[in-house]
């Protein structure tokens, strides 16, 4: 079994939110917390990209580096999820992210910052998979029940694409062959051996990375 | 006797000074999610905890459904 990633696809996404409300809807993610939101560059101006972001379960994650308590755990697919019944709250976290994932709820009494909350993949948590506690505490287990996560089944354009990393990649470089364009980018070396089909027929410059 | 009661007591009094266990890290184990929720809505293409069909399930399901060439054509 491959690791569980997900890819947006900035020439698909649409900026239209789907992404973000179904997550909410499913997981009953209270108001003020945001597992998923969508950033657009350039908004308004032409040639504007919008990437739907949240935790991209990294395969080392800093916010696990870095939690005082070792609330974070990964699971065998590589879904990094976190036990909330461990979390103090500190917020650590949160600055360690790079994608702004870990969310904090700021109802608590005397406007006190609570449990962290993030992006499970679908996964749940600790407690025992499809149980009220797991879905009070982190939403549904989706991959319990042999589904993908809500927001990328849910992708009207499949711009956002969630599951193992090896169809994912397949997927993804399939898309770039057939819209002609993209192998350019930097990374796409790195991602798929500089002698793919789609790599520039121009020499990259001396000394540049692909 | 008197003396066994005054150890006794001794003991009852001083056992509410032990410490809970303060272990670092995670405390519960989490479920693989092949072992799937007993539910029934579950999808009903693999075989709730045989790792081997919830894999392949996943496959097919991140291919069969993402992958618009291979849906179309």
């Amino acid at each position: 079994m491959a690791r569980m990633k997900f890819v947006c696809d900035t020439e698909r996404c649409i900026e239209c939110n789907g992404c973000v409300t179904a997550c909410k809807n499913e997981h009953e993610v209270p108001w003020g917390v945001n597992r998923r939101r969508v950033v657009t560059l350039n908004d308004g101006v032409p040639g504007e990209r919008s990437i739907s972001v949240a935790c991209m379960h990294c395969s080392d994650a800093p916010c696990m580096a870095v939690c005082p308590v070792n609330c974070f755990y990964r699971t065998d697919e590589g879904v990094v999820l976190h036990d909330k019944d461990v979390c103090i709250g500190c917020g650590y976290c949160s600055y360690a992210c790079p994608f702004g994932a870990p969310q904090f709820p700021s109802q608590g009494t005397f406007g006190v910052r609570g449990k962290m909350d993030k992006c499970t993949f679908c996964a749940g948590g600790p407690e025992a998979n499809g149980s009220q506690a797991e879905f009070e505490k982190y939403g549904r287990n989706r991959l319990a029940e042999g589904k993908l996560p809500v927001c990328a089944e849910m992708c009207s354009t499949k711009a956002l694409i969630a599951g193992d990393g090896d169809v994912l990649s397949d997927i993804f470089r399939n898309r770039v062959l057939r819209r002609g364009k993209g192998a350019e980018v930097w990374g796409w070396g790195t991602a798929y051996g500089s002698r793919q089909v789609g790599t520039p027929t121009v020499a990259a410059p001396k000394g540049a990375k692909s | 006797m008197k003396h066994t009661l005054w150890i006794a007591g001794l003991v009852m009094l001083l056992s509410a000074c032990g410490e809970t266990p303060q272990t670092l890290g995670a405390g519960k184990l989490d479920v693989a999610p092949y072992n799937g929720t007993g539910k029934s809505y579950a999808n009903q293409d693999w075989k709730q905890g045989d790792k081997t069909s919830w894999a392949s399930h996943m496959k097919a399901r991140t291919q069969r459904g993402q992958d618009d060439y291979s849906r179309m054509n």
